[in-house]
């Protein structure tokens, strides 16, 4: 059998090779198709509480990934946050914005089950992401309560992630990865990464897309957008260059 | 002094029957596709009605265009970036199908493939949104004609304030029809609300577009647009809109909907306009100053120190020509007969209406007066104010004596050509009285009445030089325009490429014909 280990380095480099070539693929060939894939023409009142309820939590979410993640423990701690009280924060705002995350997504799933019209636009594409979407919250919010706060399997005081895959997270990134430090995290630890790698695999070919159009540039710009005729026209096609000189 | 180009367009009332060709021949262009089957970039509302979507003109529900700050800037209705992008989970603004009408089609098949039975088979209407059975209650023009305008009429947002004076018994009701298309504003909030930027307004001819590649449907284009003529396709989750039929201008030729128009009322043209001067004008605290700002934004052709700063801004020597030939500019400028739809919202729209004399003509033929002499026609419009004061609701941000003004000119012009038409010398009393001479009353008489296509439509075609490339020349599937025999030539003698629209019914024909032909004459060694 093959060393488990092996999964913890092997993994995270080919989902992020599968994320950033689909990535491509899809920014060169389907710009057309790059969009949130919006549903609120067709229902409004239950999406206009429980979309700014997902997309906050899972913004919180998102934040409290990279403090955990991205930011050493000594770094904290230098700065005078105990790790007691980081635990603290962590638990309170991770079940938080597990809270707004859970019950938003239930709201939109159900909303989307239930609407026909929302119902019937709904791809294979968008129930399989909806399936590890909700696998990667329940994990997430397991950890969160569960282990984290409630001390289930063993975790008295919570489990501390920061030791082990916080640093695997970040040896990732310096290409010099540390697997050992994940074969003996918890199980649904475990279970959490490889559902979110399988997210962040799918994401190219979802509409989660729409997350890195973040339209910031919207903040600096000018109010009305002028463009010439000539930039807006399409590059020759293929078979249809005219002729040259040179 | 900036100078920039505008194709405009010109709407006369007066002679929109309500027949919806325009409507229906832009679909059949645009938007006869999945996503869009609610969307029509041209409509023809029934007035006093509510309009598509309904009452789309109450900006207090809808928050479109802009308003003007305290501190005398423009700022949107709904809000600065910072709110706009925190509304970007879920439009507050946004009409929901409904608001439109849920597009159907009928289940034509059963009528033929019914068994025989006693009854005859019905074709239900299916939704064409869950292909199932569905109730039909509202469409685009469900109220034509004022049908069902008793109940519906009073929601108009415009009857706000005359409502207890209208009345919709057949016998005392006016009415007329507003056909719209996006109005190409020179100051489009539709093109501020995107936070992609995906919107932009084409420098050289000022038509209006959604890139269809770098829109994301954050659907701030919908809500931001006061005549909500910015539509989501449901289907591929992107904004789409009138293009004023690009293609087509950028051949010379009209859009399609005024070239199918059957009454012949739309005009199309240049305008010439000061971009350094938009932003002033639409931000003049009075909103009943807006039309005449509009129209002071708007430049001289003709003028020695406009052309030559035209020609320093890159705009060609034929599109100046162009402009100063232009049917919509010598409407809304020199004869003032042309006026915004909504001035109010401070988007300074491009589309221009001439309104209605007629509700005013049969009111008093009705009551018996020649409704073509002018002293009659003159009191008419000053008593019967409430067909006035609902056009000023519509275009002229309730300023009355401006629409008074444009009534009485046309009222003048009706009047001074009956005596032409009865063979009696012309009165010069009559355009005396509304500011105009005889020769202008004239000129504005063959526009609105004789022009033909060459004077309704002076569009300059679009440059090569500038546009490498454009798509109604784009060479597609060559059966489609190789070598049309009998097709235009070129000046080097080969057959030239055929854009789509060009091709008329005896273009198509013939190259069925010789299709045909030559089918038979390959055939023939062998047989």
């Amino acid at each position: 059998m093959i060393d488990s280990s092996v999964f913890w380095v092997a993994g995270p480099y080919t989902v992020t090779l599968v994320f950033i070539a689909g990535m491509v693929w899809r920014y060169r060939y389907d710009r057309y198709g790059w969009t949130s894939r919006s549903s609120q023409i067709y229902e409004s009142r239950l999406l206009r509480i429980a979309s700014p309820m997902f997309h906050t939590g899972i913004l919180l979410a998102l934040l409290g990934h990279i403090g955990g993640l991205v930011i050493p423990a000594e770094v904290t701690s230098a700065v005078g946050i105990s790790e007691s009280l980081y635990h603290a924060v962590a638990v309170a705002l991770g079940s938080f914005a597990g809270l707004l995350v859970v019950v938003g997504l239930i709201a939109l799933i159900y909303r989307r089950r239930t609407n026909t019209r929302v119902f019937l636009v709904t791809t294979r594409m968008d129930k399989l992401m909806y399936v590890v979407l909700g696998t990667v919250t329940g994990l997430g919010v397991w950890n969160t309560l569960g282990v984290q706060l409630f001390g289930v399997g063993g975790y008295a005081g919570g489990y501390n992630y920061r030791e082990t895959v916080s640093v695997w997270f970040r040896s990732i990134a310096w290409f010099q990865p540390r697997p050992e430090l994940m074969v003996h995290a918890p199980l649904s630890f475990q279970l959490h990464i490889i559902a979110a790698m399988l997210l962040i695999a799918i994401t190219p070919v979802t509409r989660l897309v729409h997350i890195f159009s973040v339209p910031v540039g919207y903040l600096s710009r000018p109010y009305l957008v002028y463009r010439s005729r000539d930039a807006a026209t399409r590059p020759v096609q293929r078979g249809w260059e005219p002729t040259q000189t040179r | 002094m900036k100078v920039m180009a505008q194709v405009g367009m010109v709407m006369n009332l007066d002679k929109c029957i309500g027949c919806h060709t325009c409507s229906v021949t832009c679909k059949q262009t645009w938007t006869n596709r999945r996503g869009v089957e609610y969307v029509w970039f041209n409509n023809v509302e029934t007035r006093p009605g509510v309009g598509y979507p309904r009452g789309y003109e109450d900006q207090e529900k809808w928050e479109g265009g802009w308003v003007r700050g305290r501190n005398g800037k423009l700022k949107l209705r709904s809000g600065g970036r910072l709110k706009k992008l925190s509304q970007i989970f879920s439009n507050p603004n946004l009409p929901g199908l409904d608001d439109y009408y849920e597009p159907w089609t009928y289940d034509y098949d059963t009528l033929i493939s019914s068994p025989v039975i006693d009854t005859v088979p019905v074709a239900r209407p299916k939704s064409l949104i869950t292909g199932r059975d569905m109730k039909i209650q509202w469409s685009a023009n469900w109220d034509d004609d004022l049908g069902g305008a008793p109940e519906t009429a009073p929601k108009d947002p415009m009857l706000k304030g005359i409502e207890e004076r209208v009345s919709f018994d057949y016998q005392n009701a006016f009415m007329f029809y507003l056909p719209r298309i996006c109005e190409h504003c020179l100051n489009p909030s539709c093109v501020a609300s995107c936070p992609s930027g995906a919107m932009y307004k084409r420098s050289e001819d000022g038509i209006v577009l959604v890139d269809q590649d770098a829109c994301r449907g954050w659907r701030m284009c919908v809500s931001g647009c006061p005549y909500k003529k910015v539509y989501f396709n449901h289907r591929s989750g992107k904004a789409e809109k009138c293009t004023l039929c690009y293609p087509r201008l950028e051949v010379g030729q009209p859009t399609v909907c005024a070239e199918t128009c059957v009454g012949r009322l739309r005009y199309l043209g240049l305008f010439l306009y000061d971009a350094d001067r938009v932003l002033e004008a639409a931000s003049v605290p009075n909103e009943q100053d807006l039309y005449k700002a509009q129209l002071d934004v708007l430049l001289d052709p003709h003028d020695a120190d406009v052309i030559a700063q035209a020609r320093r801004d890159g705009i060609p020597d034929d599109w100046l020509e162009a402009a100063q030939r232009s049917p919509v500019y010598r409407l809304a400028k020199d004869f003032r007969v042309a006026l915004p739809l909504h001035p109010e919202y401070r988007t300074m729209p491009m589309v221009w209406y001439i309104p209605p004399l007629s509700p005013i003509v049969d009111a008093l033929s009705r009551s018996g007066h020649d409704a073509e002499d002018a002293g009659n026609l003159f009191g008419a419009i000053d008593t019967l104010r409430i067909p006035a004061q609902y056009l000023a609701n519509l275009m002229t941000a309730g300023d009355v004596t401006v629409i008074n003004d444009v009534l009485a000119r046309l009222a003048a012009m009706r009047s001074y050509m009956r005596d032409a038409n009865l063979g009696n010398p012309f009165d010069d009393r009559i355009p005396d009285a509304v500011g105009m001479t005889g020769d202008e009353m004239r000129e504005m008489y063959r526009l609105l009445a004789i022009a033909k296509y060459e004077e309704r439509y002076v569009i300059p075609a679009a440059h090569k030089e500038v546009a490498s490339r454009l798509d109604e020349e784009m060479p597609g599937c060559s059966v489609d325009f190789d070598a049309v025999p009998g097709g235009p030539e070129t000046a080097f003698g080969g057959s030239r490429v055929t854009p789509v629209a060009i091709e008329s019914f005896h273009l198509t024909k013939q190259r069925a014909e010789a299709q045909t032909h030559a089918q038979l004459q390959e055939g023939a060694p062998d047989a």
